[in-house]
């Protein structure tokens, strides 16, 4: 959709996104800025802007009091773990549902996602038992199982929902060239699909690392991601909102990272589709 | 007992060459993230330094979650943990079940003799501890002294309900963002039943009578519940029935809370200069009474306790004996200050006169030890606790009620008729329960 | 493309899919049959056996449930209008040519990536507090009564977070359907002469209605099972002004540890998410076809 704009009418819209990215934007940041203050500063009232006691001790005491690089890298196997493991398998099956459809694909499709209508606290019990049958307990592959099912439906839903945004006509198109199955693949329908991979995937990456039960009750020391960190700093007797917006940054911040690079990735994935 | 394999492989190698190694053992404990516990994993170099053979795994999680998952992992047989903390109204319940490790041979130099008898027997099931406390609360009044003075009342070390009434109509300065009195509005069984549990425990009030039948249509309650609403509707911070432990902990902080009801815990906090710019205008007074002898002042003990399904409960008691002995509490003064040991286990803390000297020590035994848990209201009870009742239905009859009464403070209800909610609920959860035949 | 041989590839390629999910539905869902007709209570575990349908029974008494149904279905629904609607609205905002596009973009979609229990933390202390928020900051810089968002208006109060979390999915899947979308049609239905209104109306919409409809879908899942919100904020209160079902299912199973009522909780949530999921398919299946 990249049409040519009037400069002004540019200028115009611009405003308004940003005012709009701003808005939403504001708690996020207003948490940021809270991790810098000292607790009294944090819930001081009226809230504090210029005037704030500014300080890094958060951060070092958060540092300090628990082992963040150990939750960090649970979280970056599980969450990295339970995508990729789910896109290999939604890939074949969201590929199949999408160009070669059945009758029955709508409701195979409602049904997957069917799969997801138990609340999670009904079945704490049930599956805690499971998971300790089977010795799963506390383990990085129990954690990267349980949630690459979990969001197994999302996975597939998604990756469908894109595939079947590429026309058809496409692939008629570069068969009738005499493409081979291979080079169709290669050559039209990934760079036609990776935009839709990649928000899959960036997606499903940020549920995973932020899904803050079946971590936290599926876990004790060894697999403990990044949800069990923030519990240590969440609501102790007394003042800690500075430290749990500290312990909150820690977590966003990676995952951020991830997000921007992904834009990117996004972005690219589009220009190629747009130069079809 | 995890042997870790490291450990095991540097002993078959020393064991190789001919010399005996010990085996590391592994311990996983469980814990609040309440400052006291922080500062243990703090140090720690000193229990590794007595212990070298071992090694302490922390799982440091919030109150609420640390219990659900301590829960599920002692219910299910799970064996995750070789340590768990847990509170005064989980260990007579989980002891009797057997889930617990009899803590009753621990060595000599842990001077169980020393424990407070309020507290130790709390965590006593048939003669045995089951669990040793790690720090112990009950609950008192604190107060801005300068407010007080401002309005021309003082607050008596002892003060009854009348004078906590007129002391929060006098201090209440809405336009200055001052408001009289703050107590819990929060609901939960831990929240605002805890502190409604021990006003009615002042006011003559009880849950159940001697065959477990609801007392919610009595008097007594209606009584407590009228002068509770009254007094945060008119005298306390808008939006109450949202506020518990931390919300008005924060509020007193700020100075806002003229006056509050809570936990003795957090006196280290109101005195600290670093958190609060009033610490040193701050005022203690016992819990209220109402000239029936009982003061509203509950108790409570963060306690360490070994799960029944834990492999390597030796090396949990010597960790347990560690963190809850006598040196303990010493090693804490000479690193942190007296101001920042943990409080409410110990008769010998108190006899200590520099301890003694803290503006808030007498007034937390005196608080602890006018807590009565096999005798709490001034009816006979058919229960155990003071601010809760030791039976496995508590936590979610509770919290239901807590939930009604909650509603009853923001004006959805009136009072007669949350307690004829309340009271219809306890009976039919009871009568469920087995508890009313 | 369909020969009988791809149809049978087709097979194969979603068997595994559908294998897996059908054990990891199976399973739980007979133990939560199970113990939904026990009695299991974690603390009590002296006293067990089967009590028929007591459990359900307990839930369709309960004064809280019908009301507790009602306040799912309004969560549900409040926090789709809103989402759906601010979410095309930026979606056609950010797609516009505008300086900064990335950074704009990862701003929008920022809220995602704070755990859920953090945000409702964050924004229940740091902003809806009466006396501590910034909210009623600015409500008392106007001269106005600070507004006691979870004490009057629950619902609203968290149907707003939970939107603040769940705005930028929607946005973001929106947006990349929006991408999708070839710009030579438009441009042909601008040289046409058709104006902003009826580009929108009968060329962007009607490209989007799959991406919509997919968002609907996958949020009323997420949606039909919050709790942690609710929990960190209201207490589902003021009194059960805020307790939905999720919530009731979580206090019998967390507070009471009452693992059989759970489990029909659970049972009835299911049902409950099954009917909603037959009448949302009903009139929106048709626009997963092409």
């Amino acid at each position: 959709m990249a049409r040519a704009h009037s400069p002004r009418r540019k200028l115009l819209t611009t405003l308004a996104a940003w005012t709009v990215a701003l808005i939403i934007f504001f708690p996020v940041l207003w948490m940021i800025l809270t991790s810098f203050k000292t607790e009294p500063s944090a819930v001081a009232m009226p809230p504090e802007f210029l005037s704030a006691d500014w300080t890094l001790e958060n951060y070092a005491e958060v540092w300090a009091r628990s082992d963040y690089p150990r939750f960090f890298w649970n979280s970056v196997v599980i969450s990295v773990g339970s995508t990729l493991l789910g896109l290999l398998i939604a890939i074949p099956a969201a590929w199949a549902m999408a160009f070669v459809p059945g009758k029955k694909t709508k409701d195979l499709l409602m049904w997957m996602l069917s799969t997801k209508m138990m609340p999670a606290v009904a079945v704490m019990i049930p599956l805690y038992l499971l998971f300790l049958k089977f010795g799963l307990i506390d383990t990085r592959i129990g954690l990267v199982i349980a949630l690459m099912l979990m969001n197994l439906p999302i996975i597939i839903w998604m990756l469908y929902t894109y595939f079947k945004e590429i026309p058809g006509e496409i692939l008629e198109a570069s068969r009738m060239d005499g493409a081979s199955l291979w080079g169709e693949i290669v050559h039209v329908l990934t760079p036609m699909a990776l935009p839709g991979i990649a928000s899959t995937m960036l997606l499903n990456i940020i549920l995973a690392w932020n899904e803050a039960f079946w971590t936290i009750v599926l876990t004790t020391t060894k697999a403990a991601p990044l949800s069990a960190f923030i519990a240590s700093f969440s609501a102790p007797q007394g003042l800690f909102y500075a430290k749990l917006s500290a312990a909150s940054a820690m977590a966003i911040l990676p995952i951020l990272i991830l997000g921007w690079f992904s834009q990117k990735q996004l972005v690219r994935g589009l220009t190629f589709g747009a130069v079809k | 007992m995890k042997l870790s394999i490291r450990a095991l492989m540097g002993a078959c190698a020393v064991g190789a060459i001919g010399t005996f190694a010990m085996a590391e053992t592994t311990i996983t404990v469980a814990t609040v993230n309440n400052g006291d516990m922080v500062r243990m994993q703090g140090l720690m170099d000193d229990f590794y330094a007595k212990h070298p053979d071992i090694k302490v795994e922390w799982v440091t999680l919030e109150e609420n979650v640390l219990r659900q998952n301590v829960t599920t992992d002692i219910a299910a047989g799970g064996g995750q943990y070789d340590v768990i903390t847990i509170g005064t109204y989980e260990v007579p319940i989980w002891g009797k079940l057997g889930w617990l490790e009899s803590l009753n041979d621990l060595p000599a130099d842990y001077d169980v003799d020393d424990l407070l008898p309020a507290i130790r027997g709390g965590l006593t099931v048939d003669g045995n501890l089951y669990a040793s406390p790690f720090y112990g609360e009950s609950s008192f009044v604190n107060y801005r002294k300068d407010l007080a003075e401002k309005a021309g009342i003082t607050i008596p070390d002892a003060p009854t309900w009348d004078d906590i009434k007129a002391a929060a109509a006098a201090m209440t300065d809405t336009e200055a963002g001052i408001y009289g009195i703050c107590l819990r509005g929060k609901a939960g069984w831990g929240e605002n039943m805890a502190f409604l549990t021990t006003m009615a425990n002042s006011y003559g009030a009880r849950w159940f009578d001697e065959n477990w039948q609801p007392q919610f249509d009595q008097p007594e309650w209606k009584a407590v519940m009228t002068d509770y609403v009254e007094l945060l509707t008119k005298y306390g911070p808008p939006g109450a029935s949202n506020n518990g432990y931390n919300e008005n902990l924060t509020l007193s902080l700020q100075g806002k809370c003229a006056m509050r009801m809570d936990a003795t815990v957090s006196a280290g906090a109101l005195t600290d200069p670093a958190q609060s710019e009033f610490a040193d205008k701050v005022g203690f007074a016992l819990a209220p009474d109402a000239g029936l002898g009982k003061r509203a002042n509950w108790l409570w003990a963060w306690s360490l306790a070994i799960p029944a399904s834990s492999d390597a409960k030796d090396a949990a008691k010597t960790f347990i004996n560690w963190a809850t002995n006598k040196e303990y509490l010493a090693l804490v003064a000479s690193k942190e200050g007296w101001g920042n040991v943990p409080p409410g286990t110990r008769t010998s803390l108190y006899a200590n006169p520099e301890y003694a000297a803290l503006p808030f020590a007498k007034m937390t035994i005196d608080s602890i030890n006018a807590a009565d848990p096999t005798n709490p209201a001034t009816k006979p009870v058919p229960y155990v606790g003071v601010q809760f009742v030791a039976i496995p239905e508590f936590a979610g009859l509770a919290t239901s009620v807590g939930e009604i009464f909650s509603a009853a403070l923001a004006g959805q209800k009136t009072v007669d008729e949350a307690l004829a909610e309340a009271q219809a609920l306890a009976v039919a959860e009871m009568t469920a329960a087995g508890y009313i035949k | 493309m369909s020969t009988h041989s791809s149809r049978l590839a087709a097979r194969l390629m979603v068997a595994p899919s559908v294998a897996l999910l059908l054990v990891w539905m199976i399973v739980p869902l007979a133990m939560t049959l199970y113990y939904s007709f026990r009695l299991y209570r974690l603390i009590s575990p002296d006293r067990t056996g089967w009590t028929g349908f007591t459990n359900y029974v307990w839930f369709f008494q309960s004064p809280d449930f019908w009301l507790a149904m009602g306040n799912t279905l309004v969560l549900v629904g409040g926090v789709l209008v809103i989402t759906v609607t601010l979410g095309i609205l930026i979606a056609l905002l950010i797609d516009q040519p505008i300086k900064g596009q990335g950074v704009l973009r990862i701003l929008v979609i920022a809220p995602f990536f704070v755990m859920p229990p953090v945000a409702a933390s964050i924004l229940e202390n740091l902003f809806m507090h009466p006396q501590n928020g910034l909210f009623a900051a600015v409500s008392m810089a106007l001269g106005y009564e600070p507004i006691l968002f979870l004490q009057d208006y629950p619902m609203s109060s968290v149907i707003g977070i939970v939107s603040w979390e769940w705005l930028p999915f929607a946005t973001l899947i929106l947006l990349t359907s929006l991408q999708s979308l070839s710009s030579e049609q438009l441009e042909a239905a601008e040289m046409d002469g058709a104006g902003a209104f009826s580009r929108l109306r009968y060329i962007i919409l009607p490209h989007m209605t799959r991406a919509i409809t997919v968002v609907i879908l996958i949020q009323t899942i997420f949606l039909l099972g919050i709790f942690g919100e609710i929990f960190t904020t209201t207490q589902g209160g003021p009194g059960s002004a805020s307790t939905t079902l999720p919530y009731m299912i979580f206090k019998q199973a967390i507070a009471a540890k009452d693992i059989g009522r759970a489990a029909a909780g659970g049972i009835i949530a299911v049902i409950l998410a099954n009917i909603v999921a037959y009448f949302l398919m009903r009139g929106l299946g048709r626009n997963l076809d092409n």
